[in-house]
């Protein structure tokens, strides 16, 4: 069954799949950099798995879900590579380990 | 043919992705994350979204990479390759993952629905850019209002994020 006919679960998985690798570059990564490419890797993760119902169910609104995530997520790279250039004015490194400021 | 378009351009998206999560050298990660955004796209077309494959490569692979990279350019990230790689911690995710991957069939298996096959059409596409277009501006026109204003917002706190204070 798996490497028969391609289904909506084959998509599904591909997407379950990459949002793992990229949830654990969040969770491991130190590098800020890596960090929001990890997310832009779980974005698209959302996105393939909204595609893919849109395709099999026929509808076309998950596609419009994922235009605006597309947007959303323009925006979410601009602001946080914003703040990461402010950061790297202030404390000259992007490493997470080195922003513990807010730990007790 | 569907089934060789899926799993060649899936293959090459985990090995991208995993690329981008794992090499230590930043300016690789990027190209790697261009690479794994453009075989999503292809994957859109292998959905028959050939809109959203456009607007993926354009936004994405050329917007957005095109900041990372910047950035990547205007921070000295030479350094942050030199720290050692946290063994024991890379073992226990790579067993994670094994075990997880390992249920992704049987837990595919158990939704009836996922197990419709795709079958490509002749060649039109099932929503194009009119539909779309015609679906954005009527039913989600104040959501797209709404991205308007985030879009304006974003940029001038980008603006104000950035400015050097001329007081100092």
């Amino acid at each position: 069954m798996m490497f028969g006919e391609i289904t909506l679960g084959h998509y599904l998985a591909l997407s379950g799949l990459l949002f793992l690798v990229g949830l654990v570059g969040v969770l491991l990564r130190r590098s800020l950099l890596i960090v929001m490419m990890s997310l832009e890797l779980l974005l698209n993760a959302a996105n393939l798995a909204l595609v893919a119902a849109a395709r099999f169910q026929k509808i076309p609104d998950p596609q419009v879900a994922v235009f605006f995530v597309i947007t959303v997520a323009a925006a979410e790279v601009a602001v946080g590579l914003a703040i990461l250039v402010a950061i790297f004015r202030l404390k000259k490194t992007t490493s997470a380990e080195d922003f513990a400021t807010l730990k007790f | 043919m569907e089934q060789f378009f899926f799993w060649s351009l899936a293959v090459g998206l985990m090995a991208a992705a995993t690329a981008v999560v794992t090499l230590r050298n930043p300016v690789t990660n990027a190209v790697c994350l261009v690479v794994a955004l453009v075989l999503q796209a292809a994957l859109f077309v292998t959905l028959e979204a050939t809109f959203l494959a456009a607007v993926q490569v354009i936004v994405y692979a050329g917007a957005v990479m095109v900041l990372f990279l910047f950035v990547i350019m205007l921070l000295d990230v030479k350094a942050e390759a030199r720290r050692p790689v946290p063994w024991p911690k890379v073992a226990a995710v790579v067993a994670g993952l094994a075990v997880v991957i390992a249920g992704v069939p049987k837990l595919v298996a158990a939704f009836p629905a996922a197990r419709e096959p795709l079958r490509w059409s002749d060649g039109t596409t099932p929503f194009g850019a009119k539909e779309l277009g015609t679906l954005l501006f009527t039913s989600y026109a104040p959501l797209f209002l709404a991205t308007g204003v985030l879009l304006l917002v974003a940029t001038i706190g980008v603006v104000v994020l950035c400015r050097r204070d001329p007081g100092t």
